[in-house]
């Protein structure tokens, strides 16, 4: 494929998704589909699932919410009043806390923290991720053994003790590096930022695996060796030919990436390891709404409403990535 | 003869975890004897290092505690330091080994009937009730089920107890909290491999030999459907038998999961190398077990 043909296959999958619905024309017949890349079809294929596209919708409504919470917030981030464990009213939707917290406010605040770290996650994973599985898969031989040997021993730590020492060891450094940089009122910020990257430090392990099976099997394809034939060069190679037919299984783990990261993150702050108070991270919410629990008198309301932002995100990034990796399954009927 | 070599090479394997893991944590800042974790003087400081040989150089503490680990002794914890690391394993790994079984159990039980419904009636209601519940399950946390669980089951109806290990009874609500999630996971697994098994053209030549539907489910597609639950189940099964550290706090079960959180925070070196060592050796032994599990249900997978 020269490269004027894969600038334009890019285009036409960007145009489609830019486009209107009723601006590609109408193709559920095969004979009309011929002309279309294996990416348009899989994004129509997606467009006809319904529950996957109505949780992407609702994912594309949370996020800009969500990132500019502080401008639209109805109180301050830890505007503490007498308003303690209100329930649920028109004053604060989702009740208070025990420091009269509005908790609708928190919640979201604490998506920003949830989302940011999900993100980033699945950010380090598609950088490191990729890079890492690919350079492995289309090496091969000792260095693809060394890096994948690399892999396992990572893996076969357990996750928690990998990541507190891994935490600790890092907290200094990233704090003088912040205060260093930004000036001592980023200092706070050290917390949030050291939890990105020790989850970042994980999250890549799984994506590095699926991407070096799949470059290991494209790798003895003959449009590899045609392409070396012709004298491409191995980066090109692995970027111009190789890389695009590992994209849409990237994407698919990316989307799956991102809850699991967030659960991971989630669970770090119950435990009370990850985001610091005031700070909140949903994790720390429903860990403060439990602490909270008592036979006398329940407020169920800290626990209910950010658990159940936090399940209904996660379902919702679940179902989009179902969604995209049944669309992109060249096995799947168009 | 593959799988011994494989079983021996276990060992060195395990000797390079061991040598990563000491070396990521002293090279984390910080020691069990700091003083704000242990206030007292210098001098008793010292003496406790020395106690211990963390005074010695690290390449010789790392050979130390190789020798005994040669003789099967882990050491002494320095957090809690009456008991050996043997001890605290040897009285908490039951507990963590019989919630991870029932875990396990669960999971297995009620995720693999449920994607092989999910599989037979493909794109009908069962399959997407079944689909969104399995669903529902992978996204709910240990630290949200849990305590809706207690609310609900113990406090509100008082059909079970809301914590403590005694008694069986005492043993469904942790089991349900941890396995749920797997339970998820397995279902969507048996549901995706299922799926493709049945459109594969053995399963087409069975029909056609005029077999009953249900051998040819149970003996021929679910034979290999589970292939990819094996190898999933693997590290699964180590997770689960080393203890969860939100299901023990939330139903105060006296298991191994806390200890990996405590040993860590507290800079228990001799605890950490511990369970570093377990968990590695449980992963390792199991993904060693399923590799010899797959070969068995499926003939054609040959190892050199």
């Amino acid at each position: 494929m020269s490269e004027k043909e894969v600038e334009s296959r890019k285009l036409g999958v960007e145009k489609t998704l830019d486009g209107l619905p009723g601006a590609i024309p109408q193709l559920s017949t095969n004979r009309a589909q011929l002309h279309l890349t294996p990416n348009q079809r899989s994004w129509l294929r997606f467009r006809r699932n319904k529950p996957a596209l109505l949780c992407l919708v609702f994912l594309a409504l949370l996020a800009p919410l969500v990132a500019a919470w502080p401008l639209v917030a109805p109180y301050a981030a830890n505007a503490i009043t007498d308003e303690q464990f209100q329930p649920p009213i028109w004053k604060h939707w989702f009740g208070t806390d025990v420091h009269g917290r509005d908790l609708l406010t928190r919640v979201f605040y604490g998506a920003r923290v949830s989302l940011l770290v999900g993100v980033v996650g699945a950010g380090v994973a598609l950088v490191i991720g990729v890079t890492w599985g690919a350079v492995s898969g289309y090496v091969g031989g000792r260095l693809d053994g060394a890096m994948m040997r690399f892999v396992d021993v990572i893996y076969s730590m357990p996750s928690i003790i990998f990541l507190i020492v891994l935490l600790t060891t890092l907290r200094a450094t990233v704090a003088k590096w912040l205060i260093n940089w930004f000036g001592p009122e980023a200092a706070p910020k050290s917390h949030l930022l050291l939890l990105v990257i020790g989850l970042g430090a994980l999250s890549w392990l799984p994506m590095a695996r699926i991407v070096r099976g799949q470059v290991l099997s494209l790798r003895q394809r003959a449009f590899v060796d045609a392409s070396r034939a012709l004298g491409a060069s191995h980066a090109r190679i692995l970027w111009h030919h190789i890389l695009p037919n590992v994209w849409g299984i990237v994407i698919v783990y990316l989307t799956l990436t991102v809850p699991s990261v967030i659960l991971y993150e989630s669970f770090l702050s119950y435990l009370g390891l990850g985001i610091q108070p005031p700070m909140a991270s949903w994790g720390s919410l429903v860990a403060e709404g439990a602490a909270q629990i008592n036979p006398v008198q329940i407020y169920w309301w800290l626990v209910v409403f950010p658990a159940t932002t936090l399940v209904l995100t996660l379902l919702a990034l679940n179902f989009v990535g179902d969604g995209l990796r049944d669309a992109f399954d060249p096995k799947g009927q168009t | 003869m593959f799988f011994l070599k494989r079983l021996l090479f276990l060992i060195p394997l395990l000797l390079v975890i061991s040598f990563l893991a000491f070396g990521l944590m002293r090279s984390a800042p910080g020691g069990p004897f700091d003083s704000n974790r242990v206030p007292a003087t210098p001098e008793i400081e010292r003496a406790l290092r020395a106690k211990y040989h963390l005074d010695e150089p690290l390449l010789k503490q790392y050979v130390r505690y190789l020798g005994d680990l040669s003789r099967g002794d882990f050491g002494v914890s320095t957090k809690y330091r009456n008991h050996t690391v043997n001890d605290i394993i040897r009285q908490a790994l039951p507990v963590s080994l019989t919630l991870g079984g029932l875990a396990f159990c669960f999971a297995l039980g009620l995720g693999i009937p449920c994607g092989v419904v999910m599989a037979i009636r493909r794109g009908q209601w069962a399959d997407h009730a079944l689909g969104l519940l399995s669903l529902i399950g992978v996204c709910l946390p240990g630290f949200v089920l849990g305590p809706l669980l207690v609310l609900g089951l113990a406090v509100r109806l008082d059909w079970l107890p809301v914590a403590l290990w005694e008694s069986p009874l005492h043993f469904v609500l942790p089991t349900v909290t941890l396995g749920l999630l797997f339970a998820g996971k397995v279902a969507r697994l048996v549901r995706e491999s299922m799926t493709a098994t049945l459109q594969s053209e053995f399963i087409i030549a069975a029909r056609a030999k005029g077999l009953s539907e249900s051998a040819i489910l149970i003996k021929h597609a679910l034979r290999l459907a589970l292939l990819p639950v094996v190898s999933f189940s693997a590290p699964m099964l180590a997770d689960l038998l080393t203890g969860s550290f939100v299901v023990e706090s939330i139903f105060q079960i006296p298991g191994l999961g806390g200890f990996f959180v405590n040993s860590s925070l507290n800079r228990d070196y001799p605890l950490l190398m511990g369970l570093v060592l377990l968990y590695a050796a449980l992963l390792l032994l199991f993904n060693l077990a399923a590799d010899v599990l797959l070969v068995a249900l499926d003939r054609r997978i040959k190892y050199e």
